[in-house]
């Protein structure tokens, strides 16, 4: 049964990105919200983590209010709106939250 | 799709409150249904009508109110939570002797079976904290 | 009746330097009511809720850890304990407290309640829930 992995804290404060990582598998997808968007930016050091990760998106409205344009983010990564948040909960079976 | 959303922070404090708002809200502009939205540890505090934002902030109890009242939603703030940080309804104030009450409209106090409830009865459960 | 689901209480907090720990053990165990297939998973600083000789008198805090050992009571039998998180933090299963339960389908013998996990079977036990809770 898959898993949506919903990350909220940056990976420079907390180790929720890191733990989360170890449990992602074959159909389970990532969704980086509120402050975990920062992780998703291209060469910070927590980009690394999302090598070999299939499915992950990030909140487009937690994006732009922190100042980041998509042309920032690991290539790869999705960007959705709270209506693709949702879908993304429907897609997979249970959502885990890594906080 | 049936959901609870399980919200753990107050508002402002952290997204968490926010972030549960606006998955709900599009939730239900997609058609689907939400079963519960409970309120644990400090995440009680979403429901006091005793709160006065900014003017030019969003007035997050109230959006909750007004989401709770557009679509009938179940708002629940658990009774073990709400009695450490203060939130009251007129039962709580009788019950534990208190001289005032605080709880905002579309709110209702109740057990922590009301989220095992929820789970149960739900197809997805959502967690938003900290 | 609706059938039974497998909840996954997922406990990845330190006790006492928040209510997350204390407030998440609340659920479960009005949660037994529900006779649910009930599953706790300690993993990161979850572990640390389970350590032994826990004295909160310095800090005027009530000590739950007792409710631990009362799990097995609410027919919790199943705590998963991650062996890395455990490493990664110095400790091992001796630095814990001895859960059991009792079964009453062996003449109520007395069993270990915590399982040592890898964070791979971990992975494959939180895979196989239908409900994870966290806090």
């Amino acid at each position: 049964m898959s898993i949506l992995h919903l990350v909220n804290k940056s990976p420079y404060e907390r180790n929720s990105l890191s733990s989360c990582v170890g449990f992602v598998r074959d159909g389970d997808a990532v969704l980086l919200i509120e402050d975990g968007v920062y992780a998703a930016v291209k060469g910070g050091a927590a980009a690394a983590k999302f090598e070999g990760l299939a499915d992950v998106s990030v909140l487009g409205g937690d994006l732009a209010a922190r100042g980041l344009s998509e042309d920032k983010l690991v290539d790869g990564v999705k960007v959705v709106d709270y209506a693709g948040f949702v879908d993304l909960v429907e897609a997979t079976d249970k959502v885990q939250s890594w906080l | 799709m049936k959901l609870t959303i399980q919200v753990n922070e107050g508002p402002y404090q952290h997204q968490s409150s926010d972030s549960a708002y606006f998955f709900a809200k599009a939730a239900l502009e997609k058609g689907h249904e939400i079963f519960r939205i409970f309120f644990y540890h400090d995440g009680v505090n979403n429901g006091t009508r005793l709160t006065t934002p900014p003017q030019d902030d969003r007035n997050i109890v109230k959006r909750w109110s007004e989401l709770a009242e557009q679509y009938g939603l179940d708002l629940v703030i658990c009774v073990a939570a709400a009695q450490r940080r203060g939130i009251v309804d007129d039962g709580e104030a009788q019950r534990n002797g208190k001289d005032a009450t605080n709880i905002a409209p579309g709110f209702r106090i109740s057990g922590l079976g009301q989220l095992v409830e929820g789970a149960i009865q739900s197809d997805r459960l959502v967690v938003f904290g900290d | 009746m609706s059938e039974v689901k497998k909840f996954l209480y997922v406990n990845r907090k330190a006790p006492y330097g928040t209510i997350y720990a204390w407030e998440s053990l609340e659920v479960v165990l009005i949660g037994a009511a529900f006779e649910q297939d009930v599953s706790l998973a300690f993993l990161d600083d979850g572990v640390y809720q389970l350590t032994k000789d826990q004295d909160t008198k310095g800090i005027g805090m009530k000590n739950f850890s007792p409710t631990y050992s009362a799990l097995g009571d609410y027919e919790v039998t199943k705590i998963y304990v991650e062996k890395e998180s455990l490493e990664e933090r110095g400790l091992t299963l001796d630095d814990l407290q001895h859960l059991t339960w009792e079964d009453e389908d062996e003449d109520w013998a007395e069993k270990d309640s915590i399982r040592l996990v890898s964070r791979a079977e971990m992975a494959e036990i939180m895979a196989g829930q239908d409900v994870l809770f966290n806090f």
